[in-house]
């Protein structure tokens, strides 16, 4: 093996076998985040160098409980360990197991063996009360299963040199030795015979793969797919059962082995998660615990960002005023100023949300309460179409549909994934609130309801309960129309009460963080300095005379500069291309109460729906800042409608726009993440047509029969 | 023999045999064999899902799953 060359290494293993403190002990800071080729899978690979400076190139592998799998995240490791072809097969695989359960973590040991691939294995103590636990001889076990074996506890870095010395490039001597299953069961019978030389593969347990799992044939010639399909049909239905004897098998072959490595029984149970046990998964407290924990995580979301956000906001607006005012005024200073800066603090003003929520998701991941609420909800959501693990991103999406979505990613099963991405942005998020309080403050009086709740208050909360159960008869209808490709089950390992390891709670931050400026981050900045654009330039010369128009009709009257500064703001606006496309889509909005204003307010706000205020604040030449709300109801109270000679805001307007607001897919940011998250522009353009269109058809009916 | 879904909270089975379902396999590799031993720790507040210990690990899983699997009592 060249020394210039990094070794290529994988790390595979049952989750919560603290495989992700190991990865991070060791690679530290010095990992990335790539893609696998056609799926959403997000590829965390990490460097590091051994006691000999030889470069290792580690790929952290989605956790799993066997080669054969049951989501796509695990077909990733079948597809790299089954292809010597593939760029990331591994010189040598890292095979992780928790020191307690090692019965079932030895079993995809065992499979991965049987692939002829160097291995080293690695008995991980999770956390110190596991010392008390394990009963295992290491060195007995290496004589046993043939393996170099080491002991680690990732949580203190015990064990990591000894580990980064297996891995030096030795591997040359390694011997291959097949299970006695794959001898002495699989290599048995006229079948195995005939695929086996069908591939061509030596290895006859890997040929066994390339035959059973049907997603690894788009790599062979058709030549031998054909052969494969001939020997198929000789052996229709044997193949689950002959997997479920492997498996038999195997845990035989495990039992013997652990049973002579075994120094003494010790009590297995954790006294610590069975008291702890008894409140979490309680009938009452249980609930009471989950709603305690959501209402922390949306307090946090919802109100302790808005300091970092609104410091955000508040240094990149300075930045692009003074950039404006600072520098000659020609296309590339506004471009600077008033498209691309701002359209960076679209991007950065979702950072602090985005921190918080992983904050908080890596600690219920880390300490194992998410099982728990599983568990607990597992029977409310699954009329939905929903899973457990859809509770949290759900409540996060009442604060923010972008993190809310990222955070979907705990959700093994795919349709259940893409169900909550598809409903999350129907959730009323905090970008709604300013346009809801404002055409609620229109349309409902003051007062209160039995001297306490306020007639506003309570049509706010209105506004969340249609939203909550709009997504969810959104999800059941989603799961009507969605294919599935297999039965929905539920079979998940209820881990222990750990202590959350700081760095990959921190890790996880950074990794989440970054991931979303990459991705989502990139098209935001593009659509915002496009919505920009439009605004900047006009398909008239009135767009340009605005200044000399404007103070032309305004001349001999009495008027501050600052008034005609809006009113020229305002002259402009309508004239802009955003102007004209408000004025062209009002025949279309019309129906549903709306005029060309609103149209440029809908199109403008695109960008995030809390725009909507900022855009009728410049179309009534308003100040754009400041307490708003009261003036910009005055001023949208008094515009009256030439035809009928009321306000144009009514209250059938109003409902109709807030409807509006609570269906429509106004935000081009969730649309941007939907598509980093899905790998596809097809979900959020699905999104798009349906909730737009839903909107404007439940608009269209209030205002009709409002009106 | 029963399945695992008449099973008593708190008592100790032996598991007999998995039936045929698309998941059989996904049972066994979860640890769920033949002649291991499994008992119901925790069932949820509206019945379903369970949890049961098997092999000193917990595992959840839905009723409709712990149908397919058949015990014995010891």
């Amino acid at each position: 093996m060249s020394t210039t060359k990094p070794i290529k290494a994988v790390l595979v293993g049952n989750p919560n076998t603290g495989k992700t403190s190991l990865f991070n002990q060791l690679t530290g800071l010095n990992q990335k985040v790539g893609n696998y080729p056609g799926i959403t899978i997000d590829k965390k690979i990490g460097f590091f160098k051994t006691k000999s400076e030889q470069e290792v190139k580690l790929i952290d592998l989605p956790g799993t409980y066997s080669l054969y799998p049951r989501s796509k995240d695990e077909e990733v490791v079948i597809n790299i360990l089954s292809n010597p072809l593939n760029v990331d097969y591994p010189d040598v695989v890292l095979v992780i197991s928790d020191a307690i359960n090692i019965r079932r973590n030895l079993l995809v040991f065992s499979q991965i063996k049987d692939l002829g691939i160097p291995t080293i294995l690695i008995i991980n103590m999770i956390d110190a009360f596991d010392k008390e636990r394990a009963d295992i001889d290491l060195k007995k076990l290496e004589e046993n299963i043939g393996v170099k074996v080491v002991g680690t506890d990732a949580r203190k870095g015990i064990g990591i040199a000894d580990l980064r010395e297996l891995i030096e490039p030795t591997t040359d001597g390694y011997e291959f030795q097949k299970s006695d299953y794959v001898s002495n069961q699989l290599e048995d019978g006229e079948r195995h015979q005939l695929y086996t030389k069908a591939i061509g593969i030596k290895n006859t347990y890997l040929a066994w793969h390339w035959y059973v799992q049907k997603h690894l044939r788009n790599q062979l010639s058709d030549d031998k797919k054909t052969k494969l399909e001939d020997v198929e049909k000789h052996y229709p239905t044997e193949i689950n059962q002959t997997i479920c004897e492997e498996i038999a098998a195997r845990y035989k072959a495990i039992d013997t082995v652990i049973d002579n490595c075994t120094v003494s029984a010790k009590k297995t149970e954790s006294e610590r998660s069975v008291k702890l046990d008894k409140i979490v998964l309680h009938n009452v407290f249980g609930y009471v615990s989950i709603a305690v924990v959501l209402l922390l995580v949306f307090q946090a979301i919802f109100s302790w960002s808005v300091g970092p956000m609104d410091w955000v906001d508040l240094q990149l607006s300075t930045l692009g005023s003074w950039i404006g005012k600072s520098y000659p005024d020609n296309f590339v200073t506004s471009l600077l100023s008033q498209g691309i800066i701002p359209g960076i603090a679209g991007v950065v003003i979702f950072i602090p949300q985005i921190a918080l929520l992983f904050f908080f998701i890596a600690l219920l991941e880390e300490s194992g309460y998410m099982a728990r609420v599983v568990f607990l909800m597992d029977k409310l959501l699954r009329p939905f179409g929903l899973n457990g693990k859809s509770v949290v991103p759900l409540i996060s999406g009442f604060a923010c549909a972008i993190p809310a979505i990222m955070s979907t990613r705990s959700i093994g099963n795919w349709k259940e994934r893409l169900t909550t991405i598809l409903v999350i942005p129907l959730m009323t998020c905090s970008a709604r609130i300013p346009v809801y309080t404002i055409l609620i403050a229109l349309i409902v009086p003051r007062g209160f309801l039995f001297g306490i709740f306020s007639y506003q208050a309570l049509s706010l909360m209105l506004m969340y309960l249609i939203g909550t159960v709009t997504s969810l008869i959104a999800a059941f209808w989603v799961k009507k129309m969605l294919p599935s490709s297999h039965e929905s089950y539920l079979l998940m390992e209820l881990p222990d009460y750990r202590m959350p390891r700081w760095q990959n709670v921190g890790l996880t931050i950074w990794e989440k963080t970054k991931a979303f400026i990459m991705g989502a981050g990139k098209i935001i900045l593009a659509i915002s300095v496009l919505l920009w654009l439009l605004s900047a330039f006009g398909p008239t010369d009135e767009y340009y005379h605005a200044e000399t128009i404007v103070t032309a009709k305004y001349e001999g009257q009495n008027i501050t500069e600052n008034e005609l500064n809006k009113r020229i703001n305002s002259y402009r606006l309508e004239k802009s291309f955003i102007g004209a496309i408000g004025k062209t889509i009002e025949p279309a909005i019309k129906p549903l109460g709306y005029d060309w204003k609103v149209g440029i307010a809908l199109i403008t706000s695109f960008a995030a729906r809390e725009v909507f205020v900022g855009t009728m604040a410049t179309i009534y030449s308003l100040d754009d800042d400041g307490d708003q709300v009261e003036t910009i109801k005055q001023k949208m109270n008094n515009d009256i409608d030439p035809a009928t000679g009321k306000s144009r805001f009514n209250v059938a307007s109003s409902i109709s726009l807030l409807l509006f607001y609570a269906f429509a897919m106004q935000c081009l940011s969730t649309l941007a993440i939907v598509q980093r998250e899905t790998k596809s522009w097809k979900w959020p353009l699905i999104q798009l047509v349906s909730m737009t269109g839903f909107a404007y058809l439940i608009s269209y009916i209030a205002y009709q029969l409002l009106k | 023999m029963i399945t695992l879904n008449q099973a008593k909270k708190g008592i100790t089975y032996l598991i007999n045999s998995i039936g045929d379902s698309s998941i059989q396999s996904k049972l066994m590799e979860m640890g769920i064999i033949e002649g291991k031993e499994i008992e119901i720790t925790n069932v949820a507040p509206f019945g379903d899902p369970i949890i049961v210990r098997i092999s000193g690990y917990k595992l959840i899983l839905r009723r409709k799953e712990a149908q397919t699997i058949k015990i014995t009592s010891i």
